[in-house]
């Protein structure tokens, strides 16, 4: 009998378990997924509760719901995994697993403690992260009552999850500001490590107008020291200060620590993977998807999706003694909210930035790429039910996972 | 550039937003000249961070990130902003005579 390991079953853990029990011939194969977290959390829908457009229990359901019952899981801590030996360590019953092959699926995590004075004094009372349940779900309760002045939002440094996400929370706070009648009593402020608003010039222009449009100040190439939880205040290495009355940060993001225990990561603990095959650069039988490794593109769950037919792929042929096929492009596609009931759609690679167009049907859409449109906003509103029912699952999605230049402007 | 441009410059090739076209091309003389042209003067903490810099590129062809550079060697990030004032790794890098540190996305 051999095993496939599972490690994290997030957004790319649970479609490659669901992919690969379809695949693999149970007489054959043991298929085992190993999380800490009995919860599943749909991680795009954590933006909408702060404005209480979402309450946690419309992110949160049992993992268990989305495996197949061929598929052995395991909640435990993971103590230690040992590539060399084929083998990883959990904390749960000291239990050993012996594997054939592994999927490092273990993701990335807010890491607040990486930035002095964070944590302190502030935490969870004027200071909030929106990246997690509780942090998210505080910031609610603080806006709920808030009479306005000062709104920091800062990005700590990159890379990110979703790095769209900090500029629809701002696009939703505008909003949420003038639904309550009090916007022009708040002041809001983006401060950036990045030169513009986004990463991609194109999209950085359209975004940062958008900004100002909506008279909010970006401070760009922020690039954090401090939190002054005394003084209410922001401090940059340049000697910058910005002074907040509630700060909203994107702390550092890190891999998983027990990438770092077992000496897999880059100084993020990110594993380093072939960028177009997915497939470790140190051990043939070891493969990661979504967040946890470090090509160079976007984390987030549409890229772990646009991984995964690839790396499906992959872990076959590899299983049948051929080589893995370069095809992975890097491709990316987010939805971003931009307040009052509209949205934008961006889609891009390693190589071609995100242009203006329609999408996926090149002409007739009905999605518009680069421009704000109501249908952009239905679209991610249906995404969560799309998500739990057909994503997860490892169903057809109507989208390629290579990108498409049909139907772009360049 | 504040600084009158070293004539050891005239010569090489750089790309539209200053970073040397060819890291071969790279000697010590000539980084020196780079961070002239800069406003900066190299000190022995300079070059911790710029000889490590040029190791990260020849064993894994990208400039190192300014946490790379942090974790590696003994300038902690405070330091590294005064060193290279400005984006820390993009000056470094630029000084090393490598390309542009691909960074984020």
């Amino acid at each position: 009998m051999k095993t496939l390991l599972i490690l994290g079953a997030g957004t790319g853990g649970t479609m490659t378990a669901n992919q690969m029990a379809r695949h693999l011939d149970p007489t054959e194969w043991k298929i085992i997924i190993v999380d800490r977290d009995e919860n599943h959390y749909y991680q795009p829908g954590f933006l909408f509760i702060p404005f209480g457009i979402y309450t946690s229990g419309d992110v949160i359901k049992p993992k268990r719901n989305f495996l197949p019952p061929q598929v052995e899981m395991i909640f435990s801590d993971i103590e230690l995994i040992e590539p060399d030996e084929n083998r990883v360590r959990l904390t749960r019953q000291n239990r050993v697993i012996h594997y054939d092959y592994l999927v490092i699926a273990t993701g990335t995590h807010l890491v607040p403690e990486e930035t002095p004075g964070m944590v302190d004094g502030g935490w969870r009372k004027n200071v909030f992260d929106f990246y997690s349940v509780d942090g998210a779900t505080a910031l609610n309760r603080f806006l709920k009552f808030w009479k306005g002045g000062r709104m920091v939002v800062n990005v700590v440094e990159m890379p990110i999850k979703c790095p769209v996400a900090p500029l629809e929370f701002i696009f939703l706070a505008d909003w949420f500001f003038h639904q309550r009648g009090i916007r022009d009593k708040v002041e809001i402020i983006f401060a950036t490590p990045l030169p513009g608003a986004f990463t991609k010039p194109r999209a950085s222009a359209i975004l940062g107008n958008m900004l100002s449009e909506r008279q909010i100040r970006l401070e760009s190439e922020f690039n954090i020291m401090e939190v002054d939880a005394g003084n209410n205040l922001i401090r940059s290495y340049d000697n910058r200060e910005i002074p907040y009355d509630v700060l909203v940060t994107v702390p550092t993001n890190m891999g998983a620590d027990v990438i770092e225990r077992s000496g897999m990561g880059d100084e993020l603990n990110y594993v380093p993977v072939n960028k177009h095959t997915l497939q470790s650069q140190r051990w043939e039988n070891v493969w990661v998807i979504g967040d946890a490794s470090n090509a160079p593109t976007s984390k987030a769950g549409s890229v772990a999706h646009f991984q995964l037919e690839i790396l499906i792929e992959n872990l076959l042929r590899h299983m049948e003694g051929l080589d893995p096929l370069p095809k992975f492009d890097g491709h990316a596609n987010c939805f971003i909210e931009s307040g009052f009931e509209k949205g934008i759609l961006i889609d891009f690679n390693y190589d071609v930035e995100p242009l203006p167009g329609k999408f996926p049907l090149p002409g007739f859409g009905p999605f518009s790429l680069l421009k704000e449109s109501p249908v952009n906003h239905w679209g991610k509103m249906m995404f969560r039910w799309i998500y739990w029912n057909v994503l997860l699952k490892g169903e057809e999605m109507p989208f390629e996972s290579q990108m498409s230049m049909a139907g772009k402007w360049s | 550039m504040t600084n009158q441009i070293s004539p050891l410059l005239q010569s090489v090739e750089f790309d539209a937003e200053g970073f040397m076209t060819d890291p071969n091309a790279w000697t010590p003389e000539i980084g020196s000249a780079i961070a002239q042209a800069l406003g900066i003067t190299l000190t022995d903490r300079h070059w911790l961070v710029i000889n490590f810099a040029r190791q990260e590129f020849a064993a894994t062809g990208q400039p190192p990130t300014l946490r790379k550079i942090t974790k590696s060697t003994p300038v902690d990030t405070k330091e590294i902003y005064q060193l290279f004032p400005g984006g820390p790794a993009k000056t470094a890098a630029r000084i090393a005579g490598l390309g542009k540190p691909t960074g984020c996305i």
